[in-house]
């Protein structure tokens, strides 16, 4: 055996060796590809550290003011910084909540029935409409309400007309991501627990749904965050107040997007100031939301 | 309480796809019965006819009879689910329930048929696994998820689970064909004390396992691709694997084609 090292060991001819260095115009290639991706980057996330820069630096000194979170509006004068803004918090979590009390057992079951039972026609319809109304603006579903409840039937405005139009913008996005979620249960499971004499619907109830629980519930608080932040319907359907108002069934009941826009019409420094605390409080409940969705899916029932 | 199980002229159709033609075969109580052929001929089909899995697929649908002790398990009367909790099955590729603890599963057929006797549900949990030859790997972990477990504890997680509903009859679609030899050679072993309590009719790829595992063997094959499979023959395993009657399974078996 030589102990010779190298290209030029009796055992290794000096050829070529088969590896080399990569060469200049690909190293270059490689930064410049590099670079961009994280230019792109950086690019995009300008903005969205500006906007959230903007609303912290502007609306910390409202929340933390001290009758933020306590106290409404009521008898407040618009040129006071007095007051805070919890009945907008309220309306805000009340016709949320309303709205997910009707969106969430009807997309549930609608995306049960799509994946589990649907065939044919029906399905096929149903499930086109999930698509057209998945695209319908908030606009356009808040006017819907408006002709269909308001016009047409005779209700009043109130907070719960806002959420039969939440509920309009929630269904597409339950449906779609239940479904999606149930898509994911694997077919052995369901095949498993037919072999073992279960019926289908129990099948459904104690073996497919709680596979897919944490991924529905996450996709329920995602859709209830994105509809808090809804403008249109508490424009056309509800009445502002500034005072708190607990029953979302009549009379007018203030929520944070619908504030932020009364205040618009203030021109006084301290109109801005609560704008903006508005605006951060909005944020901050979103950002709970967001963070109770990955503790669910962290916490699932499906353990590794 | 194993059972005989005899099929008839039995037809499968997937649509307007003719699958499998005019099977006859009878599996006798207390035996292990071992489908083989090469891909596609349609021995899972034929399997899963015999517990009326195959009506899951949209379209699917069965002439002939399947009797479980004469009793036709596709008469008018015949609720597939009960037909199921006769008819146990277990399948080519673990599938123990993801949301459940070991325990869970085993007992998930009893549960979820509405047992609430905890101790009842306990009992049959230990005697079920101590069945599938599990018990001592597991009985510190029941309440472990299940999904924790090696693929062949796996797989013998899910006999447990189907002898937990003291089935009559026991299928097995290619059982061991996603595990290593060593787990294979457990089911296997399984296989033939399970046998002193149930009618068992196992497909299998691996023709040594239908030789060590099985009383008789049916050979099922397909003229030609798009024609319906069918079954070549059914004899005593020693005679399919010595002396079978036609030439098709002597070369299947010998390697010439397949």
């Amino acid at each position: 055996m030589s102990t010779a090292t190298g290209l030029s060991s009796p055992e290794r001819p000096a050829t070529t060796p088969t590896f080399q260095a990569p060469s200049t115009g690909r190293k270059i290639k490689n930064n410049l590809a590099t670079f961009l991706v994280g230019l792109a980057f950086v690019i995009a996330l300008v903005p969205l550290v500006w906007v959230l820069a903007t609303v912290v630096v502007r609306g910390i000194g409202a929340i933390l003011s001290s009758d933020w979170w306590g106290r409404s509006l009521s008898g407040v004068l618009p040129e006071s910084y007095a007051g805070g803004v919890y009945h907008a918090i309220y309306g805000t979590l009340i016709q949320a909540a309303l709205a997910a009390v009707i969106a969430v057992p009807i997309g549930i079951l609608a995306a049960i029935y799509l994946v589990e039972y649907g065939r044919g026609r029906l399905a096929k319809t149903t499930s086109f409409m999930v698509d057209i109304l998945a695209g319908v603006p908030s606009i356009v579903a808040a006017l819907f309400i408006f002709a269909a409840f308001i016009s047409i039937l005779g209700a009043e405005q109130s907070a719960f007309m806002v959420s039969l139009a939440l509920v309009l913008l929630m269904l597409p996005v339950v449906i779609r991501n239940t479904e999606e979620m149930l898509r994911l249960v694997p077919d052995e499971l369901r095949e498993a627990a037919y072999a073992l004499g279960i019926p289908k619907w129990k099948t459904i109830l104690r073996i497919v749904l709680p596979t897919a629980l944490s991924g529905t519930v996450t996709g329920v608080m995602l859709a209830l965050a994105r509809v808090m932040g809804e403008t249109a319907p508490v424009l056309v359907l509800v009445g502002y107040s500034q005072s708190i108002n607990f029953d979302p069934f009549s009379g007018n009941m203030a929520s944070l997007p619908l504030l932020m826009f009364s205040e618009l019409s203030n021109p006084e420094p301290s109109g801005q100031f609560r704008i903006w605390g508005a605006a951060l409080t909005l944020i901050l409940i979103i950002m709970i939301l967001q963070l109770g969705a990955s503790v669910v899916s962290r916490f699932s029932a499906i353990s590794k | 309480m194993a059972k005989r199980l005899d099929l008839k002229a039995v037809d499968i159709f997937y649509g307007d796809f003719h699958a499998v033609s005019d099977v006859n075969l009878s599996v006798s109580p207390r035996s292990v019965t071992s489908f083989i052929g090469p891909s596609g001929c349609g021995k899972s089909t034929v399997l899963r006819t015999l517990n009326r899995m195959h009506e899951e697929i949209p379209g699917a649908r069965v002439d002939g009879e399947v009797l479980l002790d004469g009793e036709d398990i596709y008469a008018r009367s015949a609720d597939a689910v009960a037909v199921r909790r006769t008819i146990g099955m277990v399948f080519q590729r673990p599938n123990p329930f993801p949301t459940m603890s070991i325990r869970d599963n085993v007992v998930a057929g009893l549960k979820l048929q509405g047992v609430r006797d905890k101790k009842k549900l306990d009992e049959v949990a230990e005697a079920s696994l101590r069945g599938a030859n599990l018990w001592k790997e597991v009985k510190d972990r029941l309440d472990k998820p299940g999904g924790g477990l090696s693929g062949g504890q796996q797989q013998r997680l899910c006999i447990a689970r189907a002898i937990a509903v003291q089935p009559d009859v026991l299928l097995m679609d290619e059982p061991c064909s996603a595990l290593d030899p060593i787990s294979t050679l457990a089911i296997e072993d399984l296989i033939g004390d399970l046998k002193k309590e149930y009618t068992i009719v196992i497909v299998t790829h691996n023709m040594q396992q239908a030789a060590r595992v099985s009383d008789q063997t049916a050979f099922f094959n397909l003229e030609a691709t798009g024609k319906p499979g069918k079954l070549v023959e059914i004899d005593d395993t020693e005679k399919i694997f010595s002396n079978p009657h036609e030439q098709a399974t002597e070369d299947y078996i010998s390697g010439r084609f397949g």
